[in-house]
């Protein structure tokens, strides 16, 4: 087993724990690589990337982009805000413009669920998908799994509960799938209008107290709340989800264990999570960061490593 | 598929002795010298000549790091499998060092190429040697050559050098395989 059974990271639920473990493995090596005096190595140096950000994005874009230079693949940035999309082209005719300038690989974060897959239907380019609605974000699952992996040991076995707004929340169904086939067993915590219906099909337990959802678990990930995501109003109001969802110090040191505080960014400090937990030792929320880079570069790597070469 | 000896133990050990005493002519106390074995085969032969080293001739402290060439190599993309990295463990920074690259084998000459830009992401070395324990001769794709070899061989292209170390393979052995 040495290279991924996938041309494409569409989701974690089309990809199997030999891959995740594959890419854990690379990016062991390319944490190695980022630590060094001089942080780049020359693999991608033939390849084209195309970062198509159809949706805002500050880290997960800043991120990818850094792993592509660090693999020194040139890179084009699109965002749609400045972009023909405006003017009605349509998401195939895009892409296919900017394919058509030699670009080998395309990520992409896009409004819409299952953009990624419908786009690895009909271009000729290995797509990543950097999130696509309220679907997948591959990439950040991987890298909240390596983070738990680098601080615990292993994923296998341990307790996981992810606290917020599940509905809204592709962070959360890739955490799902990636913990699932890791051996880790995951619980949801939040307000009911916030868990999604069909989520206990996913073999997913519901936990509507937080601090028996911390009694039994190894890790919290602490999910942001998604106003903008939000049309209707899904509880009374943030002083109430605070209180009730919301982790500060005084309950973490009331635990009798230690567990490991995680976020995916950006933070509302205040809201699901206060100051002092969040720069805290148990919270890992930098390291997350730090490992999405690696994770990224991994993740590059060994699909553009079965990117065929033209015969010429 | 047959294999020839190339070298048993005896002048496995004969040969180590040999680079080892080479490598004192020119490094002296070693105080300015690091080892850098070469992933993922080079690293038992630059363990072996730092124990060497350490007990035979009572030089203590050589500094040995391992390198991965693996993200700097020529033929990514050229070849079915992705390749796949192995540990870089160089705790130390190169700057104004003398530098020995330690591989089994020498051939194409293409690792090293790639070891060559790999070992800059630690710094600019004073200067840079190469130590081989087996070089194949007249197949060189790039003019480079060995400072200190342990045998030179004569192999044609589909023949296959193997080195066997105790460590790993449970014997020390050269051997010259066939198809």
């Amino acid at each position: 087993m040495s290279e991924l059974s996938v041309n494409h990271l569409l989701g974690i639920k089309y990809i199997t724990e030999e891959d995740i473990q594959l890419i854990f493995e690379t990016a062991d090596r390319f944490k190695e690589v980022i630590n060094r005096p001089i942080k780049k190595v020359p693999s991608l140096r033939d390849i084209t990337i195309a970062n198509l950000f159809f949706e805002n994005s500050t880290r997960t874009r800043l991120s990818f982009e850094l792993a592509e230079k660090r693999l020194s693949a040139d890179v084009i940035n699109f965002s749609a805000s400045s972009s023909s999309v405006k003017k009605g082209e349509t998401l195939i005719d895009t892409v296919n413009n900017i394919l058509s300038m030699k670009v080998d690989m395309v990520v992409m974060r896009h409004p819409n669920p299952g953009a990624g897959v419908f786009l690895s239907k009909h271009i000729n380019a290995s797509i990543v998908n950097a999130g696509d609605g309220a679907h997948e974000h591959p990439t950040q699952a991987l890298l909240d799994a390596y983070s738990i992996r680098e601080r615990l040991g292993d994923v296998s076995g341990k307790n996981v509960v992810i606290v917020g707004d599940i509905l809204h929340s592709r962070v959360a169904l890739s955490n799902i799938f990636a913990l699932q086939k890791l051996g880790a067993r995951v619980k949801v915590c939040g307000p009911q209008t916030l868990i999604p219906k069909y989520i206990e099909s996913l073999g997913v337990q519901v936990e509507g107290n937080l601090r028996k959802a911390l009694e039994w678990c190894d890790v919290a990930n602490m999910l942001r709340v998604q106003n903008e995501r939000m049309d209707i109003s899904y509880f009374p109001s943030t002083r109430e989800y605070t209180q009730q969802y919301g982790l500060n110090k005084a309950l973490l040191d009331s635990l009798d264990k230690e567990i490991v505080v995680m976020h995916p960014g950006p933070i509302n400090r205040g809201v699901e999570i206060t100051s002092d937990v969040a720069d805290s030792k148990q919270a890992i929320i930098l390291d997350q960061v730090q490992n999405g880079v690696a994770v990224r570069m991994a993740v590059l790597y060994l699909l553009a490593s079965k990117i065929k070469r033209d015969e010429d | 598929m047959s294999q020839k000896v190339l070298l048993n133990a005896t002048e496995v050990h004969i040969a180590l002795q040999r680079l080892a005493c080479q490598l004192i002519e020119n490094h002296d106390t070693f105080e300015n010298t690091v080892f850098i074995g070469i992933q993922p085969r080079g690293i038992f032969l630059a363990e072996r000549l730092k124990h060497l080293l350490e007990t035979d001739y009572k030089i203590k402290d050589v500094q040995l790091g391992y390198l991965d060439i693996t993200f700097y190599r020529d033929d990514f993309r050229r070849s079915d499998k992705t390749l796949e990295a192995n540990t870089t463990n160089i705790n130390f920074i190169v700057e104004n060092k003398k530098v020995v690259f330690i591989d089994d084998v020498l051939y194409t000459g293409r690792s090293i190429r790639s070891a060559l830009t790999a070992i800059q992401s630690f710094g600019r070395p004073d200067e840079i040697e190469l130590l081989t324990l087996i070089d194949r001769r007249f197949s060189r794709h790039l003019p480079i050559q060995p400072d200190y070899r342990g045998r030179q061989v004569d192999a044609i292209g589909e023949e296959k050098v193997k080195v066997c170390w105790v460590e790993n393979e449970g014997e020390d052995a050269v051997y010259l395989v066939s198809e």
